[in-house]
């Protein structure tokens, strides 16, 4: 089987097709390099601490519900939390209906300003969940499996 | 072995070759979906986190992968059309471009209807999901600018181009999940390594993702029939063959 | 029978998901079968013509 074609003129036309799109998947990509952040669609904690993000200005925050972060105000529908990249945190404050899979120690994305204090408050709450899926059976014996490891180191057997 | 692929690049054996092979492939097709559709609907059992809406999965993933995998078959078709001039593949090419069309809409329709009550949005404009629309796009752009074109053979040449440069879209679909941060989240199956999916529910997302790539085979040699009826009516072939099958 | 149609809840983002592709897939393969049936009568028609007139 030959792979290249014998004809001199079909030569050129496929040498031609690989350069077009060698030229134009590198313009791409250096287009999607360039406008990286961009693209991105949330700062983590760690960034936003490290003034990354823009001030005064409407952007994403990105990371995981700190667990046992979680408190609702029963008076006006106020909600607490804080937004975890495992390094750093930053509280955020959010009024209004949380999507269903909104949980602790699950991922979140919410929109809104930095305040001066430091205190994210959100416009939108978003939940963003990982890609592992199974019954809840296992899902019972994986944590069981984990506090039994724990327990056992703890106790140092 | 060799010389029954190059018999197949002429339009009157393949149309033979399709005729006998498309009621295999569509009863084929048919009782793959309904395992797929028992096992994902029924058997499957709920999610940990998402309850029974991550159903939706044995819709929308297969419908991603397939808009993806359509892409590369029609940009190859394109290709071999452009350079060896083999009107075989500019009918596969024209055949696909609907298909995928079709493939791309399903996964984004899906995707948004999980997405709401899952994430909250309808909608984001992340990574994954723009580069996906682009994905759209691509093929509307692509049966466009066939029905713009009157001569054939120019407008083969010109969509075949449109969909090789479209090409560079299909890794940024793949990847935007793991180069950017997006809503989305990452890959759940992965060609190499364990997938983050417990086997009970997996194996109804490969059986509805094997009865999507048969569905495929089955309406892309459909179509190819149509078109080759369409462009070899007059024909010694086409009416000796149509006559001959009215006795 | 019921709890399969609920859905958990999620009934009104599960089955018009797959309503849509129950209508999409059906009518990709509806479609190619009716176009091939117009075409092959529209071939038969034109010869018939061209044999009344030998």
């Amino acid at each position: 089987m030959r792979l290249l074609p014998k004809h001199p003129k079909r030569r050129k036309r496929l040498a031609l097709i690989v350069l077009m799109i060698a030229g134009i998947g590198s313009a791409v990509a250096l287009a999607a390099v360039a406008l990286r952040q961009n693209i991105n669609l949330f700062y983590s904690p760690s960034q936003i601490l490290a003034g990354d993000a823009p001030r005064n200005h409407l952007f994403r925050i990105g990371g995981l519900v700190e667990k046992g972060s979680l408190k609702r105000n029963s008076n006006n529908l106020e909600i607490h939390f804080e937004v975890t990249d495992t390094v750093n945190k930053v509280p955020v404050i959010y009024t209004g209906i949380l999507p269903d899979l909104f949980r602790e120690g699950q991922g979140v994305v919410a929109q809104g300003k930095l305040g001066a204090d430091g205190v994210f408050v959100a416009s939108t709450v978003l939940a963003k969940h990982d890609e592992n899926y199974m019954p809840p059976e296992a899902a019972q014996a994986i944590s069981d499996a984990q506090k039994l490891k724990l327990q056992s180191t703890m106790t140092g057997n | 072995m060799w010389s029954f692929f190059h018999r197949l690049a002429s339009p009157k054996h393949f149309y033979r070759f399709a005729d006998r092979l498309i009621p295999w492939l569509g009863w084929s097709t048919l009782i793959t979906f309904i395992i797929g559709l028992y096992l994902g609907l029924i058997v499957a059992p709920t999610d940990y986190q998402q309850g029974e809406s991550y159903r939706i999965i044995y819709i929308h993933v297969p419908a991603a992968w397939m808009s993806m995998f359509v892409y590369v078959v029609m940009a190859i078709a394109g290709g071999i059309g452009l350079i060896w001039k083999m009107k075989m593949a500019d009918i596969i090419a024209s055949s696909a471009a609907p298909l995928g069309a079709a493939f791309t809409i399903l996964a984004l329709v899906t995707g948004s209807l999980w997405g709401k009550p899952m994430w909250g949005t309808w909608w984001i404009w992340d990574a994954r999901l723009t580069s996906e629309l682009i994905l759209l796009f691509l093929y509307l752009g692509f049966i466009a600018l066939q029905s713009a074109i009157e001569d054939r053979r120019t407008a083969a040449n010109a969509c075949a181009i449109l969909a090789l440069v479209g090409v560079v879209n299909i890794p940024i679909i793949h990847y935007s999940v793991e180069w950017w941060n997006t809503l989305h989240q990452g890959p759940t199956v992965t060609r190499f390594g364990k997938s983050a999916m417990a086997t009970s529910m997996l194996i109804p997302l490969l059986t509805m993702f094997l009865a999507f790539k048969l569905y495929f085979a089955t309406t892309l040699l459909m179509r190819a029939r149509v078109e080759i009826l369409e462009r070899e009516r007059d024909t010694t072939w086409m009416k000796n063959m149509i006559m001959g099958s009215d006795e | 029978m019921k709890a399969f149609f609920h859905m958990g809840g999620y009934a009104m983002y599960v089955w018009p998901s797959y309503g849509l592709a129950l209508v999409i897939l059906l009518w990709n393969v509806i479609l190619p079968m009716q176009r091939k049936k117009w075409h092959i009568a529209s071939i038969k028609r034109r010869l018939r013509r061209a044999q009344d007139e030998k």
